[in-house]
């Protein structure tokens, strides 16, 4: 493996973060993290934990271990624990003005129920969203563009604003996005499993590895020990699903969240492997905000509870 | 010569040769030679070639009749027809992908019934990039060459049934050849544009190396992770693309 | 052999316009249509050559139909035994000349060595050997016109049918052209319809003229026949006679009310008139003596015509008249000048305007 790729698996690593904090601490214990804590785990273990390490842990020495890999990227960067709390302490107070949230294409629906909650918590403050594919976004960012809050659908794309310099304060995964196996309204084929994929005659779309979820599906097929071959490696998730819409393949790997708005023309079967293949979805503030109060407060409310209600129905799951 | 029209002369030149530039001052140099010789692109610049190709056969194969039949025939719609031919220009060619999948998809108007008849499919085969690549760029084969046919001189085709020849033997023999240049150009412009498809391709076809996934589609995704590497496999179409239609621009050039 | 080995009425409506021309050829004969443009002689010749459908009549060759409506008898253009010369001769081009000519003998199933010996043959009949390997566009006009008859005359046609063949060249190449195609036609043991609308290349190459005249045959006959008597101004403007329509009633041929031309000839009843315009006379005053037909006229229009001057002189009747230069400077004839005109009645031609 090239230097690049390690870079690049160390960077997708950087997004899972402070999942495993999150979980132990619940939800609402987001902002009292702060990378106080996380620094005095960093530094030393870096050295030894090298990427193809990682897929070899179990899923929460895993998690630790990413961790603390963010933890000494922060202190790199130079991220002060103050912009931490300041974070945390947002939900208080009221914000006013324009806030301009960038989020991924996956949450254009639960983020603008969020936006319109958070408008009407915050008299005088306008949510703005702007969606689009993680990267593409992540790209704008680093580009300049005016924004205050990114809500990435992949923690690569927040390693990029990261190594920026762009972000204001740690990233915090809001919600996590699992994959479920789509098949046609009604399964036809019976579809229980992964295992049931590669039975004679059913087709299978993947998204390339290229993008999050075919990362994520090679992930849950390794670690149910399939060998699948699929008919098409799609571009994104909405790619995959649209041949399983349209009875071009027998199943596809999406999100749990996909299958749920498409719950017209597809139902969703919940495999176990699913649980070694999260997505996690980090929020930042950004160090550039046009409104920096409004910034940090937003992305305190997205792990508020009602938010988070939102999300779940939605399909995603908390942190 | 006027001013007036050679600055937006050089700016339309500047504007179609600088983003050119910029893929060129980008491309990583160094590691140029190492990328190239990955298998993964050259297999994805074979697929590309050998489909455009097989593409713009099949065009040609359907294209030229249909050209004819609006240049030469008489029927009412015509103008209707022309509009519907030129419909894949104007259509985004993700709808097109999908279009086709309708058609001819597993449960497809033709798909189903080919299916169980001929045990054929075409989604996810190469024989499906084909017709991706095909649909999207047939206008622009069938609009040259009823353009050409237009401006032929039909005369010709009655001398020719004044000398016994057939309709067909005058197709062949005195049509065909009247308006080859057309002919050749609208080829030109076909094959460039099957060979740079992606949109009908990717929603027809899917995305499989080797099989399914032409240059175009390996670019884009290559994008997703790794800019340099979509500049080097860009940079490699174009060169090869470049290359061919200079190449066959000179040889009809001197025979036309 | 029939004595017409082509027999047609060729009928064709297109919109207001009407063609109805019967036509009759021999084997041999060369039969040249001749008439203004907008006469219907190009759609006439679509129509032989099955390029253009009858609306009524028949073609018939060597007594088969060829197009018959009534009948629905119908021969399409591929399969008809015909030669066709086009005016711009539609030599195809991207062929040689060879291939040109080999073409016709190719479609009529003859094996292509055999039918490029058969070209060569013919390229050399119109001697253009040298040029049998030259495209279309490395000929010159006459060049291309040789080779367009050379091709329509390879496949040995019944019928030969030429398009205006020498309109598309110079004065110069077209005196020769003219000459050598005579002698093509004559050796042509099919029959020849010949389009044009040059009274000097029908008067060359024809044997028989039909005059056509909006759709219909207006006169017809040998060359001197036609050229002797004409019938309508647009025959006797091309043979260059004044011609006049009138009332005979012995020697003399009322063709205005103002005016009764005497004539040497004696007849009654509708007739013509024909005479030379050099027959005309024009003098300052009236002359008196010998001359029977005098008028006033008045000059519109001085132009130069060979070595002598053409004037053009209205009055009772209009009428050309040459005179020398030197007259015509003595007169002073400009426009609007008035002159009195002078026919002698010898110098006259009257014949029936009937049969």
């Amino acid at each position: 493996m090239s230097a690049r790729a390690v870079g690049r698996m160390s960077a997708r690593a950087v997004g899972q973060v402070n999942t495993p904090a999150v979980g132990r601490m619940g939800a609402p214990a987001v902002g009292r993290m702060g990378a106080p804590t996380v620094g005095r785990m960093g530094a030393p273990t870096v050295g030894r934990m090298g990427a193809p390490a990682v897929g070899q842990m179990n899923a929460r020495s895993r998690r630790t271990a990413v961790a603390v890999l963010v933890a000494a990227g922060l202190a790199v960067t130079g991220c002060g624990a103050g912009d931490g709390r300041a974070t945390g302490s947002g939900g208080d107070g009221r914000v006013t003005g324009p806030v301009t949230v960038f989020a991924a294409a996956s949450l254009t629906e639960s983020f603008t129920r969020i936006g319109k909650d958070f408008e009407a918590a915050n008299p005088g403050s306008r949510v703005t969203l702007n969606v689009a594919g993680s990267s593409a976004l992540a790209n704008q960012i680093t580009q300049g563009a005016p924004a205050d809050v990114f809500a990435s659908a992949a923690p690569t794309n927040m390693t990029t604003v990261i190594e920026a310099g762009a972000a204001d304060g740690t990233p915090s995964v809001f919600a996590r996005n699992q994959l479920v196996i789509a098949v046609p309204r009604g399964n036809p084929k019976a579809v229980a499993g992964l295992a049931d994929l590669t039975g004679p005659g059913v087709k299978v779309a993947l998204c390339a590895s290229q993008v999050p979820c075919g990362s994520a599906a090679r992930t849950a097929l390794d670690a149910a020990g399939v060998a699948l071959t699929p008919v098409t490696l799609e571009r994104d998730v909405k790619g995959a699903l649209a041949k399983v819409k349209l009875g071009e393949v027998d199943a596809a790997l999406v999100y749990r969240t996909d299958t749920r708005a498409a719950s017209a023309d597809v139902t969703g079967v919940e495999f176990p492997e699913s649980a070694r293949a999260v997505n996690d979805y980090p929020i930042v503030a950004l160090k550039d905000a046009p409104n920096p109060d409004g910034a940090r407060a937003f992305v305190a409310y997205v792990s508020s509870a009602p938010a988070q209600a939102v999300l779940a129905e939605a399909g995603f799951q908390a942190p | 010569m006027p001013a007036a029209l050679l600055i937006p002369a050089g700016l339309g030149l500047l504007f179609i040769v600088l983003p050119l530039a910029g893929l060129l001052i980008r491309a990583p140099w160094t590691t140029l030679p190492q990328r190239l010789t990955e298998p993964g692109a050259l297999t994805a610049l074979r697929l590309s070639v050998q489909t455009a190709t097989l593409a713009t056969a099949l065009c040609l194969l359907l294209g030229v009749p249909l050209a004819w039949v609006l240049a030469r025939v008489e029927f009412p719609g015509r103008r209707l027809v022309r509009a519907l031919v030129t419909v894949p220009l104007v259509l985004p060619p993700v709808v097109g992908g999908v279009a086709l999948l309708l058609v001819f998809g597993r449960r497809g108007l033709l798909g189903g019934w080919l299916d169980s008849t001929f045990g054929v499919t075409l989604p996810f085969t190469t024989t499906g990039v084909v017709l991706a690549e095909a649909f999207v760029a047939m206008p622009f084969l069938v609009i040259a060459v009823e353009g050409a046919l237009r401006a032929a001189d039909h005369r010709f085709e009655e001398a020719a049934a004044t000398l016994g020849a057939s309709r067909w033997t005058t197709f062949t023999h005195v049509t065909l050849p009247l308006v080859a240049p057309g002919l050749a150009a609208g080829a030109v412009l076909c094959w460039a544009r099957a060979l740079g498809e992606f949109g009908a391709t990717i929603t027809f076809a899917g995305n499989y190396p080797g099989r399914t996934q032409t240059m175009p589609l390996a670019v884009y995704l290559a994008l997703e992770t790794d800019l340099e590497s979509a500049i080097v496999l860009s940079l490699v179409l174009l060169v090869v693309s470049v290359g061919i239609l200079v190449a066959l621009r000179d040889r009809w050039m001197t025979t036309a | 052999m029939s004595d017409r080995l082509l027999d047609a009425r060729l009928v064709v409506d297109r919109g207001v316009f009407r063609l109805d021309v019967p036509l009759r050829v021999a084997p041999g004969e060369v039969v040249a249509l001749l008439g203004p443009n907008g006469a219907g002689k190009t759609t006439a010749l679509r129509a032989l050559a099955g390029l253009h459908p009858l609306t009524d009549g028949h073609v018939t060759l060597d007594d088969v139909d060829l197009d018959r409506p009534a009948t629905g008898g119908w021969v399409p253009t591929e399969r008809r035994s015909i030669g066709v010369v086009f005016q711009d001769y539609l030599l195809f081009p991207h062929l040689s000349a060879l291939d040109n000519v080999a073409f016709g003998p190719r479609q009529h199933g003859v094996e292509r060595r055999a039918a490029r010996a058969t070209a060569r043959d013919w390229l050399g009949r119109v001697g253009l050997d040298a040029q049998a390997q030259r495209r279309p566009r490395q000929l010159s006009g006459g060049q291309a016109q040789r080779v367009a008859l050379a091709r329509a005359l390879a496949v040995a046609p019944s019928l030969l049918l030429l398009d205006e063949p020498l309109a598309a060249l110079d004065a110069r190449t077209r005196l020769d052209t003219r000459a050598e195609l005579h002698r093509h036609l004559s050796a042509h043991a099919g029959a020849t319809v010949l389009v044009t609308h040059d009274p000097l290349d029908a008067l060359a190459l024809a044997d028989r003229l039909v005059i056509v005249e909006g759709g219909r045959v207006v006169q017809e006959g040998d060359g001197p026949s036609v050229t002797a008597r004409p019938r309508t101004d647009y025959v006797a403007r091309l043979v260059g006679l004044n011609l006049y329509r009138g009332h005979a009633d012995g020697h003399g041929v009322r063709v205005s009310p103002e005016l009764t031309l005497t004539v040497a000839d004696r007849l009654d009843g509708e007739a013509f008139v024909a005479f030379r315009p050099a027959a005309v006379a024009l003098h300052p005053a009236r002359p008196e003596g010998s001359p029977r037909n005098t008028w006033a006229g008045t000059v519109a229009g001085v132009q130069r015509h060979g070595d002598n001057v053409r004037v053009q002189l209205d009055g009772p009747i209009g009428v050309a008249a040459d005179v020398t230069p030197a007259a015509a400077a003595q007169l002073r004839l400009i426009p609007g000048q008035r002159v009195w005109v002078a026919v002698k009645a010898t110098e006259t031609h009257a014949y029936p305007a009937t049969g």
